[in-house]
């Protein structure tokens, strides 16, 4: 559908293009800009930061990341920690959701108003009873309460809401059909239900995956050794002894950070943009 | 064919609820994630009001002092300068971030060839993660190499060292923060404009109305519920922004929102009973703000019924 507004209208369709060029290039420019200047030698990024396109094309900063620093090991540490929470944020959020939307059991009303509590409150403000709670337990400096805070944190909420909502949309006709074709609770929600779910499987499972990528906050409080650091911690430890910092090697990590969202990205862009806003708009 | 008896309704033969299966049967599905929330999530909730009511300096032990923290934070310069900056960057950040987001999704509704191209660069930020798209903000805003700065030079101008300059530290992080984030409820909006009927503006020029009445009589009271919760979303996640703020600004006090102020108090000086004062203070903040938009809602978000 398309609105009419004259004025709009009035725009003849060069202008149009014009101001949405120009409305692109902040969004667009600190990317490729960080593409571009990761490209660069050691003088040329400081000599010339205007060049969108270096002078001449260095890989060097690449190969010194993985030589000189445990990038490597802090790409693991991202990639096997997202999928983790992910695979886990999605059996678990599954499960709970099917159960608020399907089944009645005592305590479900309060229980789902605590849930829908923890997607909006910010756990950022609960670090101080959850560190010395992981102190208690004697897992600081591990990965662990990373995880954990994930999967039961705001996303895992958030995981739960979306599943809720998605189940609740599916006819009541086809639990009643498998229960009377004598399939139990479990098997009408592995063999029916999941199967069915797919699209919101997908949408929870970019949530999941890329607020655990993005997770800043814990990685800072729990871990000390760079060894253990993920990928948003990483980026910053590119810095002389004196605190200065290395940055045609830090924007060649950001690069390596952000290159597989933005091609992920790229190639599903629809799927993409639909699950994060169906998800967000249904409530 | 003659039809028969007709079948029976299938609520007839529907099993009564609790009757062939029990009804512990949905615990079962909602434990795994209960149990975790309880521990990681509603225990810590219950526990930042009790410690804060305790002075608590690691590594010694706890020590109760009533109202202390709270007393302590009304005198404390660093905190209400703190509350101060929130509150500005709220309200800078807040505004900014929808109307934005509605001007975009109005251009962007326009249908052109180009606009998948457009939609789909206005939304890129959004899958950047947060600390490289902060680090390269970082570099481009450096005082004397950065390209702001160079680019100023260019003409002439003196640019300002923008990470550690009040009020330009605040000013880059909100432009920063904007820039990643609006292409999400730009696409929300986009979504329910595209929900709004095309007979009702139809209906709204033949009665004479031009392009601004529209948008403000019609289009903008449609969408209104969806603005009303992209509202609250959108404070709630300025309330608790951390990760950008911090690297950009390494926690200075130019910017050093709340949430920074919570960190520095907890992790850097282990000061927990204050932290714990401090993060309550974020959720009463945070509770206020919903509350009021609640309050506020019936006067301008319309519901079709």
């Amino acid at each position: 559908m398309n609105l009419d507004f004259p004025r709009l209208r009035l725009l003849s369709s060069s202008m149009y293009y014009l101001v949405m060029i120009v409305l692109a290039i902040p969004f667009l420019f600190p990317t490729l800009w960080m593409l571009t200047a990761s490209l660069k030698s050691d003088q040329e990024i400081f000599q010339n930061p205007l060049a969108l396109i270096p002078q001449s094309i260095s890989w060097d900063n690449f190969t010194r990341i993985f030589h000189d620093y445990p990038f490597a090991a802090q790409y693991v540490n991202s990639v096997y920690i997202a999928v983790v929470v992910t695979a886990l944020t999605l059996i678990i959020g599954a499960l709970a959701g099917y159960g608020f939307a399907r089944l009645n059991f005592p305590g479900k009303d309060l229980m789902f108003i605590l849930c829908l509590s923890a997607m909006m409150l910010p756990s950022e403000a609960l670090s101080i009873p959850q560190f010395a709670l992981f102190k208690f337990l004697g897992i600081n400096n591990t990965h662990l309460p990373i995880i954990l805070l994930q999967i039961f944190g705001g996303t895992g909420a958030l995981a739960v809401f979306m599943m809720r909502q998605h189940f609740l949309t599916l006819p009541r006709e086809l639990d009643e059909a498998a229960l009377m074709d004598g399939l139990d609770r479990w098997g009408i929600f592995w063999r029916i239900m999941l199967p069915l779910a797919r699209p919101v499987l997908v949408a929870v499972g970019i949530f999941a995956f890329l607020n655990s990528w993005n997770d800043y906050f814990n990685p800072l409080v729990y871990l000390n050794s760079s060894e253990q650091y993920t990928l948003p911690l990483g980026l910053q430890t590119f810095t002389d002894p004196l605190g200065g910092v290395f940055w045609n090697l830090t924007l060649a990590a950001s690069t390596l950070s952000t290159l597989p969202l933005l091609l992920a990205f790229l190639v599903a862009q629809k799927q993409f943009v639909q699950s994060m806003v169906g998800s967000s708009v249904k409530g | 064919m003659t039809t028969k008896t007709p079948p029976v309704p299938r609520s007839q033969s529907r099993p009564r609820k609790g009757g062939w299966e029990s009804q512990w049967v949905g615990l079962l599905f909602v434990l795994p994630f209960m149990l975790g929330l309880t521990v990681f999530f509603i225990g810590p909730i219950l526990a930042v009001p009790i410690m804060s009511l305790f002075e608590w300096v690691l590594p010694r032990l706890p020590e109760w002092t009533g109202l202390g923290n709270y007393t302590r934070m009304t005198t404390d310069r660093e905190v209400t300068h703190s509350v101060w900056i929130t509150v500005l960057f709220v309200v800078m950040l807040v505004p900014t971030n929808i109307i934005l987001a509605l001007g975009l999704a109005l251009l962007l509704n326009i249908k052109t060839r180009a606009a998948g191209f457009f939609r789909m660069a206005l939304f890129s930020p959004v899958v950047v993660p947060l600390v490289a798209w902060a680090l390269v903000w970082r570099f481009v805003l450096q005082p004397d190499f950065g390209l702001v700065n160079v680019l100023l030079g260019k003409l002439g101008i003196q640019g300002p060292n923008w990470l550690y300059e009040a009020p330009w530290a605040l000013i880059a992080v909100v432009i920063c923060l904007v820039i990643e984030h609006v292409g999400m409820n730009m696409l929300i909006f986009l979504g329910a404009l595209q929900n709004v009927p095309a007979e009702v503006h139809e209906a709204a020029k033949i009665d004479g109305a031009n392009s601004r009445q529209i948008f403000f009589k019609v289009t903008l009271p449609l969408m209104s519920p969806t603005v009303f919760l992209t509202v609250i979303v959108t404070i709630i996640g300025a309330l608790k922004s951390f990760a950008p703020i911090y690297v950009l600004t390494g926690g200075n006090d130019a910017a050093s929102v709340l949430m920074v102020q919570m960190w520095k108090q907890g992790f850097k000086y282990f000061d927990f009973g204050y932290a714990s004062a401090l993060s309550w203070l974020i959720f009463l903040a945070m509770l206020t703000l919903t509350f009021l938009q609640w309050q506020l809602r019936k006067r301008w978000v319309f519901y079709e019924s």
